[in-house]
């Protein structure tokens, strides 16, 4: 079976500093992958380059067959129209380090939001759908309250619900733990396992290596914009290949 | 459309109307602020540090006059001082209301200026045994001018496009002026245009000025 | 001094001053609106990465807000129908409060604008919303919550600057107020009567805008 996404040769250049420097990776449907490496690896900007939240200068992400965000006709590489570019950001759901809910709407509104807007469900359908997300992140009864009135943990299970609900065919969780108090870390961890175990396709860029252990079928090593070691989380943490990988293990807290 | 020549031409016939109209406006503006800024003060100081009643009636005077239009404040002040018996020539009477005008609102510059310095520097100055006096003198105000300093200037430039209120009582300033001059040329295109020009160079000097006096009265390591 | 106060002629002639009073909140209401609707859009151009749109926006506001108000009311008044637009006294005023709004309320924006966390923008994004729909949907309704503070000072002093339309004869508040105080000779009376209703009203105005804020307020 062929790969939901594909990435070939993936560069992407902030002013004159390369932060992608050649990206070639593929992930089947149903993967979990896990993204690790140091600050200024690039492993964040991998993530952001897929949804398009970061343009890039060269390479092809293919998503589900579709080339994401650039289309070249007559040998000319351009970017695709913003319409075209919002339809296929849809296509995937992203998670951020800290939460971006909108704070003017109830945990419910902001999961109703996109189906209201994109999917052009009634307000009805979208407010049953979202409660039903809700649910599965296991705030049904925190429906109506706003994102201030929410714990860190709870906000970010509500925007993993809102990123759901559009039923994106990838996932991506960029350091959705890393703003949260260490009690809260849990509950937030528990929603991305059951997604994983209903069979989700996500990459999710993290610090927690023993979450990543637990739940990523493979792990990807970014080191220096390049991927520096991939593959099985019990061989690459248990016998790492590479001395940067070693390092870089030596040097994050395995709790 | 805007006829160059002829407006050179009465420019210059008119040179010495727009130079005192401009001194005239220079003037105004200058008198006004200086002693806005000295009752402002005493209003900013009376809304931080008065007791109960000095604040209420103070705070009552800041209110009238900042919910009052400045053209309000310049007719009544125009009318209503010849009417209880003091003279004033219509410069007088534009330049008080003005003052008044500016003083409320180097009242609130100064009081929030005040009240911004945190509780501790003046517990820190208590401790170490400075009086109110000594306190304020050494303490507060240089802390305080840093704040108000910048906000002044741009209040210098609302007193200078406020001058031009001057012009409805009578006052030869630089719009009463150019008004005079246009209803001889009728060129009133070119000198209404000139007139904004000569507005804008001094008001965006100000402008200008103001964020120079910013840059230099901010505090290393602060904002 | 031998001036007794006596509020009989302006009593008289209150209802001419509120009148006034009903033409200057017209005004006012008018030209806020559409210098909402223009200063919002100038907001946006402000803040553009381009610079053939943040350049003369900047030009617009710089512009506008160094130049005395009432020298642009009597230019629009009787320079401009030498360019072949004549307006009517009150069209010519609206106009030029409308143009002064604009660039007050740009800034406002422009501020209100910049405390807008650019997470918001990228988690609508994520969700395939169209950076307009982000606009509409998010972006402005909090923005316009931050900014009713500062909109809520603006709008009172557009709303006195209404009084300069008295200077081309347009017969609002501050109009009526000097035509009561020539042909009364009650000239205290009427000042206080005037400034008290500009007062109260600027009061009214304030107090309905704190309670729109907190009728507005996120509950945290």
């Amino acid at each position: 079976m062929s790969s939901l996404l594909e990435i070939q040769g993936l560069h992407k250049r902030f002013g004159t500093t390369e932060v992608l420097k050649g990206v070639d990776c593929a992930v089947r449907q149903s993967e979990v992958v896990a993204i690790i490496g140091s600050s200024g690896s690039g492993k964040t900007t991998l993530l952001r380059c897929i949804n398009m939240l970061e343009d890039f200068q060269a390479g092809r992400i293919v998503l589900d067959g579709e080339e994401i965000g650039y289309e070249t006709r007559d040998g000319v590489r351009r970017r695709k129209s913003e319409k075209e570019i919002a339809r296929q950001r849809a296509l995937t759901g992203m998670a951020f380090q800290q939460f971006n809910l909108f704070p003017h709407l109830t945990a419910a509104e902001n999961v109703m939001l996109g189906l209201v807007k994109l999917k052009r469900m009634s307000r009805d359908e979208a407010r049953t759908l979202a409660m039903r997300w809700l649910d599965r992140v296991g705030l049904a009864e925190r429906a109506d309250h706003f994102p201030g009135q929410l714990s860190g943990g709870q906000q970010q299970r509500v925007a993993i619900a809102r990123a759901i609900a559009m039923q994106p065919k990838l996932m991506l969780f960029d350091e959705v733990t890393s703003a949260l108090d260490p009690e809260l870390v849990g509950e937030v961890l528990q929603v991305i396992k059951g997604l994983a175990a209903d069979g989700m396709t996500m990459m999710l860029v993290t610090h927690e290596m023993r979450f990543a252990h637990e739940v990523a079928g493979r792990v990807i090593f970014m080191n220096g914009g390049v991927i520096g070691e991939e593959g099985n989380p019990k061989k690459m943490f248990l016998a790492p290949q590479t001395e940067r990988l070693a390092e870089f293990l030596k040097s994050s807290s395995f709790n | 459309m805007f006829d160059l020549q002829s407006f050179l031409n009465e420019l210059w016939i008119a040179r010495w109307a727009v130079l005192f109209g401009l001194g005239t406006t220079v003037a105004i503006s200058a008198l006004a602020i200086v002693f806005g800024s000295i009752v402002g003060t005493l209003v900013g100081l009376a809304l931080t540090y008065g007791g109960r009643f000095l604040r209420l009636a103070v705070r009552a005077y800041t209110d009238f006059v900042r919910g009052t239009p400045v053209l309000v404040l310049v007719l009544a002040s125009y009318y209503v001082m010849s009417t209880v018996g003091i003279n004033l020539t219509p410069f007088q009477a534009g330049v008080l209301a003005l003052a008044v005008f500016c003083s409320s609102h180097v009242g609130e510059i100064v009081r929030g200026a005040l009240q911004a310095i945190p509780k501790g520097q003046m517990e820190a100055a208590k401790a170490i045994g400075l009086t109110f006096r000594q306190t304020f003198l050494w303490v507060l105000l240089p802390q305080a001018l840093r704040q108000i300093l910048p906000t002044w200037v741009n209040t210098a430039a609302e007193m200078v496009k406020a001058s031009t209120l001057l012009s409805v009582i009578g006052v030869s300033e630089l719009l009463l002026r150019t008004q005079e001059i246009i209803s001889r040329n009728f060129l009133s295109l070119e000198f209404y245009f000139f007139a904004g020009a000569l507005y804008f160079v001094i008001n965006f000097g100000i402008e200008l000025f103001g964020k120079y006096v910013e840059r230099k009265t901010a505090v290393a390591g602060q904002g | 001094m031998g001036y007794t106060l006596n509020f009989d002629a302006v009593w008289r002639s209150l209802e001419l001053l509120l009148q006034g009073l009903a033409l200057s909140l017209a005004l006012a209401v008018v030209a806020i609106l559409i210098g909402a609707v223009l200063g919002l859009a100038l907001a946006f151009a402000l803040k553009s990465k381009a610079w053939w749109l943040n350049r003369p926006a900047l030009v617009y506001v710089t512009i506008v807000r160094n130049l005395p108000i009432l020298v642009l009311v009597l230019f629009s008044y009787f320079a401009l129908p030498q360019m072949g637009i004549a307006l009517g006294k009150i069209e010519s005023f609206v106009a030029t409060l409308a143009v002064y709004a604009t660039a007050y309320l740009a800034e406002v924006f422009r501020a209100g604008l910049q405390t807008i966390p650019r997470g918001l923008t990228e988690a609508g994004l994520a969700i395939g919303l169209t950076r307009g729909q982000i606009r509409r949907s998010i972006i402005i309704p909090l923005m316009l919550r931050n900014t009713l503070p500062s909109l809520s000072s603006t709008l009172i002093s557009l709303f006195k600057d209404t009084s300069l339309a008295a200077a081309i004869s347009v017969p609002e508040l501050t109009f009526e107020a000097r035509k009561i105080n020539v042909e009364t000779f009650r000239v205290i009376e009427t000042w206080i009567v005037a400034s008290l209703l500009y007062v109260a009203t600027c009061s009214v105005i304030a107090a309905l805008l704190r309670a729109l804020e907190r009728r507005l307020a996120i509950p945290r």
